[in-house]
């Protein structure tokens, strides 16, 4: 059990069952969905941004407690951020959930609860498929997102 | 080695299979996806490496002893799964790369020389992407169209709607044995039956049916008939078309190459006579001897005893799961093989298979490759438990303890 802790830690069971900013934010200039063919798992994410600026961010879908946590955290993290900061958000927590060496921890702040999934390959993608929508928003990526 | 038996001692099979003494995550395997891909007994095993050190050779071409003998023992083989599925003759068994090639081929041969604009394929709502793709492939190059034949939401099909789907621009019924989501054992007989009434041949993908009873293509009549070792306890890499001899003979090669001619020229080519038009280029020999092994063992343990022992554990594992709260099950059919698909409360499917995996429980979690099946179910995903010839109920009861767990944890 104490393994699987690792993996599912009280906030990312908290905020799986309990999603934040979560919902469509009809003043968004900027919406994408993203899609784990795998898994079955949609994100929508929804951003507003002005000068740079990552005024608000909420997202809706479905999937499992990991990629759920996972876009709760997100929106909370990069929610007041610069764009650039949030991008580099996404380069660290990319990092940490493939196991590689994160340069500076402090970065990620909440987001650390992630690091459990670094154990289970097969769960990357369910954590990283938020982050994935958002840098495919970020870049102004036309098209769906697919982790596959 | 086993001996025939009368009642299969999952127990005593389990000796047999090497991997099921290892350990996942620190503790022993427990293997319950044996729908998605079987385990191997020793005997396949032994059997491969018997052939690739004593035996190989390539097939159909040397003059010498040793690639004689290969051919011997690959036709061989040919004659034991003729029998195993009580085929009329041999050469009505086509060597493949599994279930997935065997319908490509029908596809790509019967149907894209036979499809018309507006022709119908009818299909089920349980097929997995296999038996639902290549016909659409085929579709658009012929302008034929799929037309799906519904289910109650037991998993059992709605054949009073199937009889209304049966029109004169019919032009093949493709369906499943059994269902790999809800372990449905659909009325074959009763389909082709009334397929042949309008003259409509009847492919079936038996990928589930073939380990799991016995299976009787004349019995069934059937015109087509597909599945894969690596399901029936042999080696992946083959599997097998069945097609009726009068049929195979009137269809097109499906691909070119070596030992699918009979003489070539740059002016004109003629092909082989059956099985080998169907075969081109060398075919993976050593999975074929294994396929063979599979079914001598399938053979000494009994199919009928394989089936029995799979159904008392299915009821067994039913009943178990039955018992936990907020526990759903899909496919509650009257026939039923050995597949338990469910979902417990809104905990996702992933989730749970991850918590299983961590207690040693191998699971299949996902769409199951039946992405319309899913949509018709209203679930994005399921958890799927699968039984084989090796499972036990101790295995059931470890089953139990890790849902509880997974309760615990997301309750
Ligand atoms: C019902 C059914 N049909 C077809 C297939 C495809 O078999 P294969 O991948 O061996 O070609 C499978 C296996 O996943 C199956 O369960």
């Amino acid at each position: 059990m104490s393994e699987l802790r690792e993996l599912y830690q009280e906030m990312i069971l908290d905020h799986g069952r309990h999603p934040r900013n979560f919902g469509v934010l009809p003043h968004a200039n900027y919406h994408k969905e993203g899609f784990n063919p795998l898994c079955g798992d949609k994100i929508s994410l929804y951003l507003c941004e002005k000068a740079g600026v990552v005024e608000d961010v909420g997202f809706d879908g479905c999937g499992c407690a990991i990629s759920m946590a996972s876009a709760s955290l997100m929106t909370e993290a990069i929610k007041g951020k610069t764009t650039q900061e949030a991008a580099r958000l996404f380069t660290d927590f990319h990092v940490l959930v493939t196991g590689l060496p994160v340069e500076d921890m402090t970065r990620l702040g909440k987001l650390v609860v992630f690091s459990g999934v670094a154990a289970y390959p097969v769960r990357v993608k369910c954590a990283i498929l938020a982050w994935h929508v958002l840098q495919a928003l970020l870049k102004n990526d036309a098209a769906t997102v697919s982790t596959e | 080695m086993i001996s025939e038996m009368a009642k299969l001692d999952p127990y005593i099979v389990r000796a047999d299979f090497p991997i099921l003494q290892i350990q996942n995550r620190g503790k022993p395997l427990i293997y319950l996806d044996t729908s998605a891909s079987a385990q191997k007994p020793h005997q396949v095993i032994d059997a491969i490496q018997h052939y690739y050190t004593h035996q190989h050779a390539n097939i159909h071409r040397g003059v010498y002893e040793l690639s004689e003998q290969a051919t011997q023992v690959f036709e061989g083989v040919r004659h034991q799964v003729k029998s195993f599925i009580n085929a009329q003759h041999a050469e009505e068994i086509i060597f493949v790369r599994g279930t997935t090639e065997a319908i490509n081929l029908v596809a790509h041969s019967y149907g894209r020389s036979r499809f018309q604009p507006g022709d119908e394929i009818v299909v089920s709502v349980m097929e997995h992407h296999s038996n639902i793709v290549p016909w659409q492939m085929v579709g658009e190059v012929t302008g034929a169209v799929l037309r799906v034949i519904p289910m109650a939401d037991t998993g059992e099909l709605d054949l009073d709607a199937y009889r209304q789907l049966l029109t004169a621009r019919t032009k093949l019924i493709a369906v499943t044995h059994i269902s790999n989501v809800l372990g449905t054992i659909n009325p074959i007989k009763e389909i082709t039956a009334l397929a042949h009434a309008q003259q409509i041949p009847v492919l079936v993908d038996g990928a589930q049916a073939a380990p799991f009873f016995p299976v009787d293509v004349q019995a069934l009549d059937c015109d087509f008939y597909a599945f894969s070792s690596h399901k029936m306890y042999g080696p992946t890499g083959v599997g097998v078309l069945y097609g009726k001899k009068a049929l195979l003979e009137t269809m097109p090669p499906y691909q070119g190459g070596g030992d699918m001619i009979e003489t070539v020229s740059f002016a004109k080519t003629t092909y082989a006579k059956l099985p080998n038009k169907f075969e081109a280029g060398t075919p993976n020999i050593a999975a074929v001897v294994g396929l063979g092994a599979a079914i001598r063992y399938l053979q000494i343990l009994g199919m009928e005893n394989i089936a029995s022992h799979e159904q008392e554990l299915l009821h067994y594992a039913t009943e178990q799961l039955q018992a936990i709260a907020g526990l759903r099950i899909f496919g509650t059919a009257k026939h039923k093989a050995g597949v338990i698909a469910f979902v417990v409360d809104d905990i996702h499917p992933h989730d749970i298979a991850t918590v299983l995996d961590h207690a040693g429980i191998a699971v299949r979690a996902g769409h199951h490759c039946a992405m319309p099946l899913m949509e018709r179910l209203h679930v994005p995903a399921t958890v799927r438990v699968s039984l084989g010839l090796y499972n036990t109920r101790e295995e059931i009861d470890q089953l139990m303890v890790g849902l509880q767990q997974v309760k615990r944890l997301f309750g």
